[in-house]
């Protein structure tokens, strides 16, 4: 067989491969535009817009969580343009945008599709850089994603702000100088809900935790141990559940023998609902262990999700980034243009995403230009308020925002499909803080800015 | 000990499911000769049923709630309830045995419209074009799902009577952690009735006896001048009832989303395969084995032996069924033999 | 007919598909898909495609596992890049070996059935890669993140020859030229000319034709005293290295290996395109990967805001009603556009697109007789049923 593939392989082949190396080597600078004017990637110059790219899951699992990202970043664009109620742009302080876009540029944007998937995602994300020309990238509902795109960002040369992203890798250690992340992680979640419980439940309890059996899943479940141990609650059995198992039975009924009293699921998305649903159905909330009621919790709630679980999270706790029924300015600033717009209110993926656009949007109208490397330092440290989440810090060291963390409850008596959670507790940021080289986010490096010339 | 017996009782609970969706595959793989990519989609439907016709027992009047100005916060009260009152919020709470009705009209009609539109001009090309055909249209069927109902699972809970579960330890004199959820134990004995019924149907009846007859072979029942085309589009329908009505039992423990056809397309495969495709007995057997061997798997115990063992089980079976024994545990010697 | 015409033939077959491929940042730029990573993924899908196409367009067997070799040869890049140089041709080398190894042993187990029964276990070894790869193994594959590049990686041979300047990671290179943008497209695309060349070989070849004929009739080859089981071995792992080599260079132009890579719904992919372009067919499986690729990049971003600039031209009152025509099919809709024109391809075009093209072109032309850069010479598409 191999005499038949290289048979003519030295003539006709050689000639062939040299020719297209040369039309190879020479070819590539006809196409390259405006590769000597800028000083950076995609710089607008003195064109008349800006263009922002927003990557969000439009089909998948995620799909609707993206779409609400999306009419999230729709209406920012539209609020920086200086058009509608304005939304947050009236709470927001300090703020520089004055409602004429970005540096007397009008904002567009392009969207795309991740798929929920790396590859996806990076496709994407590399469509809008080399082709629609792209200051900034934002957007996305996993981690997996997030990180993948905020290192694709990294080398390109443009400013990634995370949107849905909740695993400390994202500013641990896969953290880059280019990346920027709003929302809150599994460590300020296991942070916050742990005086939560034990103000509800007390110090003796036995805690089962079932794990979806991938990297968030496991950073999620260290957090909750570390802060559940930490106020003195034993750790029954961790058990990982393969991502997608549907049916959760045969993992659920051996929590029925193993006389822990409380069941954490580090589960998200489909996973968190099946698994919810399916728990309760097993009667563990109607058990008695140990004299104790039998209790369940969710570290990481998401409304959206969780509508898909009913009646199933009634006063089961979880934590989450933001809510919209939250009574300051912001929040309700933002709830309201929203709400106006769509007929219904935002969920913490577009709280995240619209409060990610404007700050980026702020910060280059603060550095005078949309200089990933002038914009980066504009963001580092950054303190500000009225976005919904109280006073709020860009931290320098991992380009991670520290704010107040809700505590929430699934409703007892929801008064419309959108009710389904209540604030229980705003957990202040000292609380949720962590050093920068804490042993679950150490090994990273932001390494330098760059501009992608 | 009960931690056993209770892994037991989930694998026979989750076979009954395994053999109930599969069945319908292997019954039109069987009669028609045909890989039906699309059975989970049929699947996903029959679930879309239940989902439909709760959200129709809902349709509601909207009250709008004062106290929210700037978006549509309604207070809902499902018209049903306000004409019935009692009456009506019982039948809301009977939504998927309801489905169940609702479901079979339905997918027969899905069903019968399905092979004389598409399958049936399929029967003669290679199994790979069925299976691209069908797989390209379970991408529509899914695709036009998620534009009517989203992407995110819709919850459709069972009655409030059977929602909790059942104390199965005390019964039977064992420990009282014993437990387990009315509603599955309701699935088990409903999929062990269906496949029963579509059992008696094809063993007892005449139909049964001229399908049975004409699996084993067409060209000859075709020329004692029965119309057997007609008795296979009848067939597929069947299949398509039995997916259907799979689907919609299942919705309270998974709430439905649109892509939960694709999930179980290839656990349904692997199930037909090792139990021997076209052979009813062998899918029965083999959900109830992958049921059972997927429980134990997930023990931690067993997991600690061999890591990642419960990730691949049902398709480490799979692999070795077919090349052990590549007619499947019940399958008909020479049915996709070399 | 093929032998007679069969040197010049494929010589101007070789220099059409030369020019296209080269000049292709031209002609694709009215349809806005001139930019480097489409043009990438045009190339590496086209090769994944095409060695796809080798093992089911000439065999008829229907692997739903190819996405692994996909994954393995991303995977074996990646850690080349991380452990030893930054230069990709040791990576694309470890990639091939490591793709056709494991396309040796998972072959030699599945070839031992047809039919289904060889999809089957296909899709089993690919479900198995995948979610061990996502969890158990994410030592070596870095799990749902994916494997990516550290600036602390140990690059053992380029630390050799120069103490490393820590100005970020350093991107991947052959000798020096940068592996993004262009220039990798320009790789990309020998290296898919190179294969090409190969299959255009294969096809021609008494391999090729044995491999159609235990396609056509694999049990009237066996009474004749012959055994498929090496030849299709053969083209399990040529087709597994193909599978290989192009996941090498999505590592090569984009350094990230990640588990989804693996997923069977990945290896349908590959299936849609091979069919979509025209199975069996020389040129097809390149024009699927890139009618596939087009619609995942370019269809998926059309937004209502952009469709109505893109609709512009027409009159006020219809632009409304074809965007509200439009408007489910594209954007986040793309996959239902997606799976309508797979379904009428199999329909009504079992040879696909390439077949499509062919029809046409002998509607206008239906006397004159051209050579026809695209249509086969491997008869195929609606063959009769496999393995019964």
């Amino acid at each position: 067989m191999s005499k038949i593939i290289t048979s003519k392989w030295s003539r006709r082949g050689v000639l062939k491969a040299g020719a297209v190396t040369g039309a190879a080597i020479s070819a590539p600078m006809f196409f390259t535009r405006n590769a000597f004017a800028a000083e950076f990637l995609n710089d607008p110059g003195s064109a008349a817009n800006v263009t922002f790219g927003f990557n969000v899951p439009q089909t998948g699992a995620y799909a609707d969580e993206g779409g609400d990202e999306l009419r999230a970043y729709q209406l920012a664009v539209k609020h920086i343009n200086g058009e509608g109620d304005g939304g947050m742009m009236n709470t927001m302080k300090p703020i520089s945008l004055s409602g004429s876009g970005v540096l007397g540029k009008k904002v567009t944007y392009v969207t795309g599709d991740t798929q929920t998937k790396s590859d996806a995602a990076r496709a994407s994300a590399k469509r809008m850089i080399e082709k629609d020309g792209v200051t900034m990238v934002t957007g996305g509902s996993s981690s997996g994603v997030a990180i993948a795109v905020q290192s694709l960002c990294q080398e390109a040369g443009v400013i990634f702000m995370a949107g849905l992203t909740h695993s400390n890798d994202t500013t641990g250690k896969d953290k880059r100088r280019n990346g920027f992340r709003h929302f809150f992680n599994a460590y300020m979640s296991g942070a916050a809900l742990g005086p939560v419980l034990e103000k509800n439940y007390g110090n003796e309890r036995n805690a089962y935790h079932l794990t979806a059996d991938y990297t968030w899943g496991w950073t999620q479940e260290a957090s909750m141990i570390a802060s559940t141990e930490n106020i003195g609650w034993k750790t029954a059995a961790t058990v990982k559940t393969p991502v997608g198992a549907g049916d959760f039975s045969q993992f659920i009924t051996p929590v029925l023998n193993s006389g822990a009293d409380t069941l954490i699921l580090n589960h998200y998305g489909k996973d968190m609902i099946n698994s919810l649903t399916q728990a309760v159905q097993f009667g563990l909330r109607d058990k008695q262990v140990n004299g104790k009621d039998f209790t369940i919790v969710v570290p990481l709630y998401s409304r959206l999700m969780a509508q898909g679980a009913g009646d199933n999270v009634k006063g089961i706790f979880g934590s989450t980034n933001w809510h919209w029924s939250l009574p300051d300015a912001g929040s309700q600033a933002f709830v309201k243009s929203f709400g106006a717009e769509y007929g219904f209110p935002p969920s913490q993926a577009a709280h995240t995403c619209y409060v990610q656009a404007l700050l980026y949007a702020d910060a280059c109208e603060r550095a005078g230009t949309f200089m990933p490397s002038e914009v980066i330092k504009q963001l580092e440290g950054y303190k500000f308020d009225g976005m919904g989440n109280g006073p709020t810090e860009y931290r320098a060291e991992d380009h991670q925002c520290f704010k107040d963390v809700l505590v929430v409850k699934g409703k007892e008596n929801p008064s419309s499909q959108f009710d389904v959670l209540e604030v229980v507790e705003v957990t202040p940021r000292a609380q949720v803080e962590y050093k920068p080289d804490h042993e679950m986010f150490a090994g990273g490096d932001l390494g330098p800015a760059n501009n992608g010339v | 000990m009960d931690a056993i017996f209770l892994q037991v009782l989930n694998g026979l609970d989750k076979g009954g499911a395994y053999a109930l969706i599969a069945l319908g595959l292997t019954l039109v793989f069987g009669t028609l000769g045909v890989v039906n990519f699309a059975h989970g989609a049929l699947f996903m439907l029959g679930a879309f049923c239940a989902v439909s016709v709760q959200s129709i027992l809902t349709i509601s009047q909207k009250v709008r709630d004062e106290s929210i100005t700037f978006f549509e916060a309604y207070k809902e009260i499902p018209y049903l309830e306000i004409w019935w009152g009692e009456t009506g919020s019982i039948i809301i709470d009977y939504a998927v045995p309801i489905s169940i009705v609702v479901a079979i009209p339905v997918m027969l009609l899905i069903g019968l419209a399905m092979e004389r539109g598409l399958i049936r001009h399929f029967y003669k090309r290679t199994h790979a074009e069925q299976i691209l055909v069908t797989f390209g249209l379970a991408i529509v069927v899914q695709e036009i799902i998620k534009a009517n109902f989203g992407a995110n699972p819709i919850p459709v809970p069972a009655p409030d009577i059977v929602s909790g579960s059942a104390n199965i330890g005390t019964w039977l004199g064992m420990s009282d952690t014993i437990v387990y959820p009315w509603w599955r134990l309701i699935y088990f004995v409903f999929s062990l009735t269906v496949i029963a019924a579509v059992f008696a149907f094809l063993q007892l009846t005449t139909f049964g006896m001229v399908v049975r007859a004409g699996m084993r072979n067409r060209e000859m029942v075709g020329l004692l001048g029965i119309d057997i085309q007609r008795k296979f589009t009848i067939v597929f329908g069947l299949g398509a009832v039995v997916a259907g009505v799979a689907g919609a039992m299942y919705t309270p423990m998974l709430p439905p989303d649109y892509h939960m056809g694709m999930d179980f397309l290839v656990l349904s495969f692997v199930v037909v395969v090792v139990g021997g495709m076209g052979s009813l007995g062998g899918a029965v057997a083999a959900g109830f084995l992958l049921g059972l061997l997927q429980s134990f798997a997930a023990m931690n115990e067993i997991k600690s032996l061999i890591p990642g063992i419960d990730q691949i089980i049902i398709y480490l079976v799979a692999v070795i069924i077919i090349l052990v024994r590549p007619r499947g545990l019940f399958g008909r010697e020479g049915v996709m033999e070399d | 007919m093929m032998k007679q015409t069969s040197a010049t033939k494929d010589l101007i077959i070789m220099l059409v598909f030369i020019a296209a491929v080269l000049t292709a940042p031209i002609w694709l730029t009215p349809i806005g898909a001139n930019y480097p990573d489409l043009l990438q993924k045009f190339a590496i899908y086209g090769i994944f495609a095409i060695g796809f196409n080798i093992l089911f367009g000439l065999t008829g067997y229907l692997s739903f596992g190819h996405a692994v070799f996909l994954g393995i040869g991303s995977y074996a890049a990646v850690w080349s890049f991380k452990l030893l140089t930054m230069n990709i041709l040791p990576a694309i080398l470890f990639a091939v070996m490591w793709s056709g190894l494991f396309s040796v042993i998972l072959g030699y187990i599945s070839l031992r059935r047809s039919g289904i029964y060889f999809s089957i276990l296909t899709l089993a070894f690919a479900q198995m890669s995948y979610n061990l790869a996502y969890s158990v193994l994410t030592p070596i594959t870095n799990g749902e993140t994916g494997l990516q590049l550290r600036l602390a990686d140990p690059r053992y041979i380029d630390n050799m020859f120069t103490k490393a300047v820590s100005e970020g990671i350093p991107s991947t290179n052959l000798f020096g030229i940068k592996m993004s943008g262009y220039s990798g497209f320009y790789f990309c695309a020998v290296v898919l000319i190179i294969c090409f060349w190969i299959s255009l070989k294969i096809f021609r070849s008494p391999f090729g034709l044995t491999l159609s004929g235990i396609k056509s009739n694999q049990h009237r080859m066996k009474y004749t005293g012959f055994n498929p089981r090496p030849y299709l071995l053969a083209a399990f792992v040529i087709s597994g290295m193909y599978a290989g080599l192009a996941g090498a260079l999505l590592a090569v132009t984009d350094p990230l290996a990640g588990a989804e890579r693996m997923q069977w719904t990945a290896s349908g992919e590959v299936v849609l395109m091979t069919i979509l372009g025209g199975l069996g067919t020389l040129i097809g499986p390149v024009i699927g990967a890139g009618v596939i690729k087009y619609f995942e990049n370019i269809f998926s971003s059309i937004g209502d805001q952009n469709l109505f600039e893109m609709l512009s031209w027409l009159p006020e009152g219809m632009q409304s009603i074809v965007a509200y025509v439009i408007s489910p099919f594209v954007g986040s809709g793309w996959h239902l556009t997606l799976g309508l024109v797979f379904m009428l391809i199999v329909i009504f075009l079992p040879g696909g697109l390439v077949s499509g093209f062919s029809k046409l072109a002998s509607t206008f032309r239906p006397k004159k007789k051209t050579p026809q850069p695209v249509a086969s010479t491997v008869s195929n598409a609606s063959g009769t049923k496999e393995g019964e």
